[in-house]
């Protein structure tokens, strides 16, 4: 903690907080091949993901996030960590391998 | 890194008064233990006594009723744990009281305290409060009883400005027989605060709220109510607070309390025209908000609004980036949802009480970085709800 200007957050987190990457714009229209919600507004986040999948490999993700800054910045993260991923694969990340 | 910075966090802290600043460089002179006897620790010791006198007429008290702390959080432990056997010596607890009451939307430095007393095995109630953050006197009249020792209401919440009718609710406590103390951090520099007017038995304030320094405060206990020292080992104050008296801290309090005595009608009044300008410019431009808070007994200063489906805590991080200081209604960074027990406790639910940002000016605060905050403030939440699973344009 040297130095004394240091965000809350890692510059990681820090970027995909400022510039989330592959949130769902246009929900309506989204062709999804499977969606899931967890959280609990009560408890302060929920997120949404949506994926697209083809021969059990995901080949797009998108998001929405109701959350705070590090919820928001690891759904960025493992949108990206999954796009090209094998659905096996994808069940089975934990969330040391996001912090990664 | 954006130039531009606006503070909008004075209920958290302030920022020295340039003449509190000027009197503590001369303060630093003062180095002579004031409890000692010689020539060097007796004129320190004047001084300070001197602004013994000045915070004691400030607020109605004798200045033998002044007792220094080294803050709030001191001032409420001492008085909420001298009224429990475990920490008051036995000696002076009227017996069969052995109950509190206190209010379910206090600073976390009685609630925690509270919860601390309720592990020793203490018996406390939480008095409810309605929609805009007033205690429920229904609910009061229910708690109160023969067997409650000790009231502790603060007089203006820290989260929503809400200003609790403390005349009244001491008034009730005295008729019961029981002791009252206001928690007045939120309230001293902000509101005239009058121990004899509000009829309270112990009231509790930090210099830092009102533009003076940190770790320095005050805790008012009437003469020839029970008293019990919290922290132990010398004759300081009486016997009623040991510890060396942190001598500039004195000095930058007392110079704090004269120059907001004679700053503060004219600092509210502007504050107060702020406000009215914060908040119909959001409600303007932001489409489903919720005000909280008392519409008229509400601190000028302090403006708390949520934003339906957007997170308080993203809410300040990005304003944060854009140079804005503001407090959310809860944050997972600090790792606690504290704060949000305030907004919960007035019925807001979860989703809102977790959208909420709380703004509050000072002193320093100027009309053009309430426009600016306006400026910038409906683009992020127009963002942050972009991405939340919440909002659907809807209000709900």
């Amino acid at each position: 903690m040297s130095n004394t200007n240091m965000w809350v957050y890692t510059d990681i987190v820090k970027e995909h907080f400022i510039n989330p990457k592959n949130v769902l714009e246009d929900e309506e229209h989204y062709q999804d091949d499977g969606k899931g919600i967890v959280g609990n507004i009560k408890c302060g986040d929920q997120m949404m993901v949506a994926i697209k999948v083809s021969n059990d490999t995901i080949t797009d993700c998108k998001w929405k996030t109701y959350g705070c800054a590090s919820a928001i910045a690891s759904t960025s993260v493992m949108s990206e960590m999954v796009i090209g991923m094998s659905i096996d694969k994808a069940y089975t990340i934990r969330p040391e391998d996001i912090v990664k | 890194m954006n130039a531009r910075k606006v503070y909008m966090d004075y209920n958290a802290t302030t920022p020295l008064h340039p003449e509190v600043k000027e009197s503590m460089r001369r303060g630093f002179e003062l180095y002579a233990n004031p409890s000692s006897m010689h020539e060097f620790g007796r004129t320190v010791r004047n001084q300070l006594e001197l602004v013994r006198q000045r915070i004691a007429e400030c607020i109605g008290a004798g200045p033998e009723e002044i007792i220094y702390t080294g803050g709030g959080s001191e001032s409420k432990n001492t008085v909420l744990k001298m009224h429990t056997s475990a920490h008051s010596g036995g000696a002076e607890l009227p017996p069969g009281r052995s109950e509190i009451i206190t209010s379910a939307i206090e600073h976390p430095s009685i609630i925690q305290t509270a919860q601390h007393l309720v592990s020793m095995g203490n018996t406390i109630h939480f008095v409810k409060v309605d929609r805009n953050g007033k205690v429920d006197m229904n609910h009061f009249l229910e708690l109160i009883s023969e067997r409650t020792a000790l009231v502790s209401i603060m007089y203006a919440n820290n989260e929503i400005g809400t200003i609790q009718d403390i005349q009244s609710l001491a008034e009730i406590a005295h008729r019961y027989g029981a002791l009252f103390h206001t928690d007045a951090v939120q309230a001293v520099g902000k509101i005239p605060v009058d121990v004899e007017r509000l009829g309270v038995d112990y009231l509790s304030f930090s210099a830092h709220k009102f533009y003076g320094p940190k770790g320095i405060g005050v805790l008012y206990a009437r003469k020839g109510k029970p008293y019990y020292p919290f922290i132990h080992g010398g004759h300081q104050e009486g016997g009623r607070r040991a510890g060396t008296m942190n001598s500039l801290g004195i000095i930058g309090m007392g110079s704090a309390v004269e120059l907001i005595k004679a700053e503060m009608q004219e600092i509210e009044e502007r504050l107060l025209r702020l406000k009215q300008r914060l908040r119909s410019g959001i409600t303007e431009r932001i489409p489903d908000i919720t005000i909280n808070g008392h519409p008229e007994d509400s601190l000028a200063n302090t403006l708390n609004v949520s934003f339906h489906g957007a997170e308080g805590e993203a809410i300040l991080l990005y304003m944060d980036l854009q140079g804005m200081a503001l407090s959310p209604g809860s944050a997972c960074s600090s790792g606690s949802l504290e704060p949000a027990h305030v907004l919960l406790a007035t019925g807001v639910g979860p989703e809102l009480a977790h959208g909420s940002i709380r703004f509050s000016m000072g002193r320093e605060t100027t009309e053009d970085e309430v426009d600016y905050v306006l400026e910038v403030l409906p683009v992020v939440i127009k963002n942050v709800r972009k991405m939340s699973t919440v909002y659907s344009g809807e209000c709900k």
